[in-house]
């Protein structure tokens, strides 16, 4: 690390080396990094107190430079800007002072409440880290408080705390945090202090206040695991198996090795690596392998097949999800039944950064350079690979590229491979395993594949007396150590979250599910079984009160009476919207309401029809409910970010397979949505005084729906297969009513 | 093989293949790593570098064919049109995960470059081969507007 390429490689715009402050905390700041809990005591400071860490979350310096550890991963959902907030609220640090660093792989310390492991996902970073960053703020700002008491003989009550500096007005003395380091560091921490109450909040809730990365991110200096250079790094290629659950039965690396470049050809568990001096190198020696699969457990089925044994699971019985009332009866005496069968299909998450990692193994010690979304995970995986407890396993979590839930995976995916490779090159220098897009649109760990049954009655008033709802699915967890936190009641909500969390008022309600094994391995997508489900629901719901000759709003007030936060925004979408008032001609309204993750979000959306019979979704609106808002600009851009992701899924996306091969291969053909597709998006953040909740996943949900329902009143179609690019533009307009 | 290569003022010698495509010279030899590897086959818009100040595909120039003329990074820009993009892109909190970014303001300082004032449609016609996973469309558009001037 000690070559000038290496260090500007890790130059932040800060001008601190992100890796250089690493190794720092662990050889000279042992103290910080092991001695450290979640717990009163002495606040640790170096020899030279260069800095204090009144806790496991907050380093303070003497240049007056605070850093906020982040036990959660940046990957574009503003985690870092977030939890930051919070911490320097309660510090009363000045923001443009304030610089995050990622936590080091320790569930001890920086364990998720909500999983047990340390890890980002299910949009818990902001919920899970609020009171506890608050008291980590609170008790760092009493420790200053308490040495500048100390060092001015004064009576702590007296001092105040603004912008990263302490007062004591009587005796007209203030000192910026750098210069208590000091004194503070000779003290205890308290273990508690008092919390602020919201109307003293000076950044919680502040729209300007900026992202910590984004001046980074703008001028190219933002480092990404895949900007590891220096330190002899090699590259890494893997071959793997053409299809899921194929494996290596022997290969033959002469002629790879004769790329110009290549230094080694190493086989390891997921298939055949090609070790080279830069990427290029490293790709053209993978096409020059000559390997022979062997595909006996390999899945061979293709799309067709599995949606033929998938459909045919609509008309069995399944796990029961829930049992309401009596819906045999109900529709037994119904004065209309509605059904329809939905089809989804598998979909990448495909991060901008395809996967990546760094492993450099040395002296019996493996570290690691990712972007670690299961920190504690991964390191047990790449320990596992490398021969290793996990002790020896340094974790170091770079920005991520994106993820959208891709980083977050029990196998540890591309960490997994690099330590596998590193293991097998029995080399020391880092070697940077690099996925090509190819490699990320045929890896697998998609959105599962699902087909729902939806069955509603109405009574002679148009009333919803009975719904019924059957998903056929692959679990997401099932196997994985997650299966015990989502598998609830025999319910997996990895394919059912959003389905019985079904908030309308319906007397009789019955809902089931399936979960075929397929050798296709799945993952967690942005808002997970959500995806699916809201659609499914939302535009279900619109069918039946459109077959009720009722307004779709009138009908979701009148079936949200009971839930007033799903209401709240529901109601402030609307109106913001205009909801009622004349449109252009060729322009309809569509509405969709969904919780997710405890966070509710409405949206209204206008669409207008392309040349192609493909809906031109002109307009958002959209009404967040997240409790507090810590950084309603990140709302806001969460809200955007998210609607359009889940937009162009809806739009384009599908992963296919051809006798178990994925017949995407790259962005022409799994296409992203692009500038021109997206909409205006206006958002409203709904004040509330609950404790915040996450907002990356959450504006998913409701915009397919919403964008279905439109769509739906400008052609009179349904759109049951997705995606919408499955449409025939004839169709579309030899069927348009308006 | 032995060649030189102009880049962000600054004349490079190298010894690589021929077929080595311009983005990895860069990244792997140059270390001018803001310029970004997404898909390999100019679909996403995340390399994108001036070859004589022309918008170009790093990932699918192969390096021979760059000859004399003069390759500019995300690293190398300094016009005062590539400042006022990049405070608006600030200004306007654009980025998310940050990683298609280099290659977002590459394309907007070439169009402003080209066309001071634009359009919404010419924005869209000028970014539409910049693809972002996170989806900030609606401020791209915005800060472009910022950066010739505008409301944004």
């Amino acid at each position: 690390m000690s070559d000038s390429s290496t260090q500007r490689s890790a130059e932040s715009a800060d001008g601190l080396s992100r890796r250089r402050l690493l190794q720092h905390g662990l050889t000279v700041g042992a103290g910080l990094v092991v001695g450290f809990r979640w717990a009163p005591g002495k606040a640790w400071a170096q020899a030279a107190a260069a800095e204090v860490a009144p806790n496991a979350f907050v380093r303070i310096a003497r240049d007056g430079m605070v850093t906020v550890i982040s036990k959660h991963i940046e990957f574009g959902q503003g985690s870092y800007t977030g939890l930051a907030t919070i911490l320097a609220e309660e510090l009363d640090a000045d923001w443009n002072h304030v610089r995050v660093e990622a936590a080091p792989a320790d569930v001890t310390r920086y364990a998720n409440f909500a999983f047990g492991a340390q890890g980002t996902g299910g949009s818990t970073a902001i919920a899970n880290s609020w009171t506890q960053l608050r008291q980590a703020g609170a008790t760092a700002r009493a420790l200053l408080v308490q040495a500048a008491a100390g060092t001015w003989d004064v009576p702590a009550a007296e001092i105040t705390v603004e912008e990263g500096v302490v007062h004591h007005r009587a005796s007209q003395r203030s000192a910026p945090f750098g210069e208590l380091v000091e004194a503070a560091s000779h003290l205890e921490a308290p273990s508690e202090a008092p919390l602020k109450s919201p109307e003293q909040f000076t950044l919680i809730g502040k729209r300007h206040l900026p992202r910590v990365d984004v001046v980074d991110k703008t001028d190219g200096s933002a480092q990404f695991t895949m900007d590891f250079v220096g330190d002899g790094v090699l590259t890494a290629v893997l071959a793997r198996p053409p299809r899921f659950g194929g494996k290596v039965a022997s290969f033959d690396a002469a002629s790879a090795l004769n790329v110009r470049g290549v230094v080694k050809v190493v086989q390891v568990p997921r298939g055949v690596a090609v070790i080279a001096k830069g990427f290029w190198a490293a790709k053209k020696g993978r096409e020059a392998l000559d390997i022979t699969w062997d595909e006996a457990a390999a899945e061979t089925r293709g799309t067709e097949q599995l949606l033929a044994e998938f459909r045919a699971l609509l008309d069995a019985e399944g796990k029961v999800a829930k049992d309401e009332g009596n819906v045999a009866d109900a529709f037994a005496k119904a004065h209309k039944v509605v059904e329809a069968d939905y089809t989804f299909p598998y979909l990448a998450h495909a991060p901008m950064e395809p996967l990546d990692a760094v492993a450099q193994l040395k002296d019996g010690r493996l570290q690691v350079w990712a972007g670690a979304q299961l920190p504690t995970v991964d390191q047990a995986v790449a320990a596992a690979m490398a021969g290793l407890t996990p002790d020896k396993v340094e974790v170091h979590t770079q920005l991520g590229g994106g993820s959208f839930g891709r980083r977050a995976t029990t196998d540890a995916d591309a960490i997994g491979e690099a330590s596998s490779i590193a293991k097998a090159s029995g080399l020391d220098v880092p070697i940077k395993l690099i996925w090509t897009r190819e490699d990320d649109i045929r890896g697998g760990r998609y959105r599962p594949l699902c087909v729902h049954r939806l069955r509603g009655a109405l009574d002679a008033d148009g009333n919803i007396t009975a719904w019924q709802h059957r998903v056929v699915g692959q679990s997401i967890v099932s196997g994985t150590p997650f299966e015990g936190a989502l598998v609830v009641d025999g319910v997996d909500l990895s394919i059912l979250e959003g389905a019985v969390g079904f908030p309308y008022a319906v007397p009789n309600a019955y809902i089931d599910f399936h979960d075929p094994q397929v050798g296709v391995p799945v993952l967690w997508w942005r808002s997970v079984g959500h995806t699916h489900n809201a659609y499914a629901v939302e535009t279900f719901i619109d069918e039946l009160a459109t077959a009720a000759g009722k307004d779709v709003v009138a009908v979701r007030r009148q079936l949200l009476a009971e839930h007033p936060r799903h209401l709240g925004v529901l109601e402030r979408a609307v109106k913001e919207a205009g909801w009622g008032d004349p449109l252009p001609k060729g322009r309809a309204r569509g509405v969709a309401v969904h919780e997710s993750f405890g966070s509710f979000v409405a949206q209204v959306v206008e669409v207008s029809l392309d040349t192609a019979g493909m809906p031109k979704v002109e307009r958002v609106v959209c009404a967040v409910d997240c409790g507090v808002a810590i950084n309603p600009d990140n709302i806001a851009a969460q809200m955007e970010g998210g609607l359009g992701y889940g937009l162009g899924a809806v739009l384009h996306n599908e992963i296919t397979l051809d006798e178990g091969h994925v017949v995407q291969s790259n962005f022409h053909d799994y296409r992203s949505l692009r500038i021109a597709e997206m909409p205006r998006v206006e958002t409203h953040i709904v004040a509330s005084g609950e404790a915040p909740t996450g907002v990356g996943e959450v504006a998913v949900p409701p915009i397919g729906p919403a964008v279905a329902n439109a769509f739906a009143v400008l052609t009179g179609q349904r759109v049951r297969d997705l995606p919408f690019a499955k449409l025939n533009a004839d169709d579309v307009f030899s069927g348009r009513m308006s | 093989m032995k060649k030189t290569l102009r880049v962000n003022n600054s004349v490079r010698t190298l010894d690589v293949d021929d077929d080595t495509p311009l983005l990895w010279v860069l990244r792997d030899e140059l270390e001018l790593t803001g310029t970004k590897f997404g898909c390999g086959r100019a679909q996403c818009g995340a390399c994108t570098v001036y070859v004589d100040g022309e918008p170009t595909r790093s990932c699918v120039m192969e390096v021979r064919h760059v000859g004399d003329r003069h390759v500019t990074t995300i690293e190398g820009l300094d016009s005062d049109v590539a400042q006022r993009v990049q405070d608006a892109w600030v200004e306007l909190q654009v980025p998310q995960c940050g990683f298609c970014q280099s290659g977002q303001v590459m394309t907007a300082v070439a169009l402003l470059t080209e066309i001071p004032n634009p359009s919404d449609a010419d924005i869209d016609a000028a970014m539409a081969g910049n693809v972002c996973r996170c989806a900030t469309y609606d401020r791209i558009r915005g800060a472009v507007h910022r950066a010739a001037g505008g409301a944004g």
